[in-house]
């Protein structure tokens, strides 16, 4: 079996076009990069930026949002409102030191399932190139501080009790005082 | 029967918290008249070494205000947590990081050397820096390790609740002693005030458009806003429909946005991200360049959405910093 890192791609398509040509791709028997994990959402204006904040948080490599073309969103604006959020969040995410191609926005119709093999597969191997996210593992890193510190703790009042029952007064007595 | 013990205490803070405490005017008379003070080293001069005596679970309450940066900080947190019964985070630092946890965008290495080198205020030639350790003709006095990350209280300790607010208000000081006081509490982990958005209480509300259409976004130092009308309306960025209510629009009340600094409803995880969906939608442009130019009206998103709430977002801290050394 091959261990090799693999990038993970959440997606969130919406059901009337980007869910829908993701089927079709599927019936057309196209093949793409098995690295996506689809969410279907009823529509990309449901997308919170939580959702991708979150999917990243909780390993994803990228996050894929697919939705109807402007004009064409089953809900009038939903689309619109999805356009609005990614440009803000991904200066956001610039800022937070995330890099760009990690989170796309792109409008698929239900006719375009050639098009979901397309962006996976491009989205994949810009994934790939740029190498895994891993912020569960950064996130566990970064409290590995303070982890440490507890130990320490714990280490200079057994330090200081033992002083303390010896019937002198440590060297370094209250030192944060 | 003894009167409980409380204990105060102060971390990355800027002391407004205390304040509020002062602030409780002739109430804390009240509060004091029920409670033995053991700590308060902005107030009272007790030694770390007085609460290291006491027996573990001895203190009935602990407010900790302020965000976690230091060695010391995450040591009192320790024993405090270990000698309370009840450790309550105290204010928006304590309780999400707060402002000084919008250092946590910056590699550690930056903020010592700004602070100790490049400030305008600093004359230090030799480019000294403080230690943890030195030798000084025999002594070895210490100071506090300062970490890559500034933490929320409960990213240190178990914490059992929030009182939010930068600072937070007499009002809601008060409601929490009374509700410690008469063991009225609310189920642990709770934060203590209301659960509805700042709109709701807003003397504003009758003038939020139900359709925002954001044209432009102006800021509070570039305009005179309409002291009648809802924030939003005027195109300034008003943190108040994901920030939860309970300090009785004290910023609107004199003509200043909402910042966010009461953190989010319990509904809402990561209170930046919400606000930034909830404003952005509103846009009125449909196509990406008009888009853009109006959200270019907001040159800071992440200053401006999570002012307070960087330590507690979803993200925490800017991810590509490291923690080993000097953060890179």
């Amino acid at each position: 079996m091959n261990k090799e890192w693999q990038p993970r791609l959440v997606a969130f398509f919406c059901n009337w076009c980007t869910y829908t040509a993701a089927d079709l791709a599927g019936v057309s028997r196209l093949k793409y990069a098995p690295n996506v994990r689809v969410i279907r959402v009823m529509c990309s204006g449901r997308v919170d930026p939580q959702f991708i904040l979150d999917a990243l948080a909780k390993g994803a490599d990228g996050v894929l949002v697919g939705g109807c073309h402007p004009g064409d969103c089953h809900y009038v604006e939903g689309n619109y409102k999805m356009l609005r959020r990614y440009h803000l969040l991904k200066r956001m995410l610039k800022d937070m030191g995330i890099e760009e191609q990690r989170v796309r926005l792109e409008w698929i119709s239900a006719a375009e399932g050639h098009k979901v093999r397309q962006v996976v597969n491009e989205m994949t191997e810009q994934l790939r190139a740029l190498g895994p996210l891993g912020l569960p593992q950064k996130f566990e890193e970064w409290d590995r501080e303070v982890e440490r510190l507890a130990a320490d703790v714990h280490a200079r009042e057994a330090a200081d009790a033992a002083a303390a029952c010896a019937g002198r007064t440590s060297a370094e007595e209250v030192t944060h005082a | 029967m003894p009167k409980p013990k409380v204990a105060f205490y102060w971390c990355a803070s800027c002391g407004g918290c205390e304040e509020t405490v002062v602030d409780l005017a002739e109430d804390i008379l009240g509060v004091v008249e029920k409670v033995d003070i053991v700590l308060w080293p902005v107030a009272m001069d007790f030694k770390y070494k007085d609460v290291e005596a006491m027996e573990d679970g001895s203190i009935f309450a602990t407010l900790i205000n302020g965000a976690i940066r230091t060695s010391e900080q995450e040591h009192l947190a320790q024993l405090l947590r270990r000698k309370s019964r009840y450790l309550i985070a105290y204010g928006a630092c304590a309780q999400m990081g707060g402002i000084p946890a919008l250092a946590n965008q910056f590699p550690r290495e930056q903020v010592l050397r700004f602070n100790y080198e490049e400030a305008p205020s600093v004359d230090n030639p030799s480019k000294t820096r403080p230690q943890t350790v030195v030798e000084d003709n025999g002594r070895r006095p210490r100071l506090p390790a300062f970490r890559n990350v500034v933490r929320t209280l409960d990213q240190v300790v178990d914490v059992d609740y929030f009182i939010p607010g930068c600072p937070p208000t007499p009002n809601l000081t008060k409601a929490a002693f009374d509700a410690l006081l008469s063991g009225n509490l609310p189920p642990k982990g709770s934060v203590i005030a209301p659960d509805v958005a700042l709109c709701h209480e807003c003397p504003r509300k009758a003038s939020k458009p139900t359709d925002v259409a954001f044209t432009q976004f102006t800021r509070p130092h570039l305009t005179l806003a309409d002291p009648g009308k809802c924030f939003l309306a005027q195109g300034l960025v008003c943190m108040g429909p994901a920030t939860r209510s309970g300090c009785q629009a004290a910023c609107i009340n004199g003509n200043m946005p909402c910042t966010g600094c009461f953190g989010p409803t319990s509904r809402v995880r990561d209170h930046g991200a919400k606000m930034l969906s909830s404003l952005s939608a509103n846009v009125a442009a449909r196509d990406e360049q008009g888009i853009r130019q109006i959200l270019d009206g907001i040159p800071d998103p992440v200053g401006t959405f999570y002012r307070y709430g960087m330590a507690r977002s979803i993200l925490r801290r800017r991810v590509d910093l490291g923690v080993n050394g000097n953060g890179h």
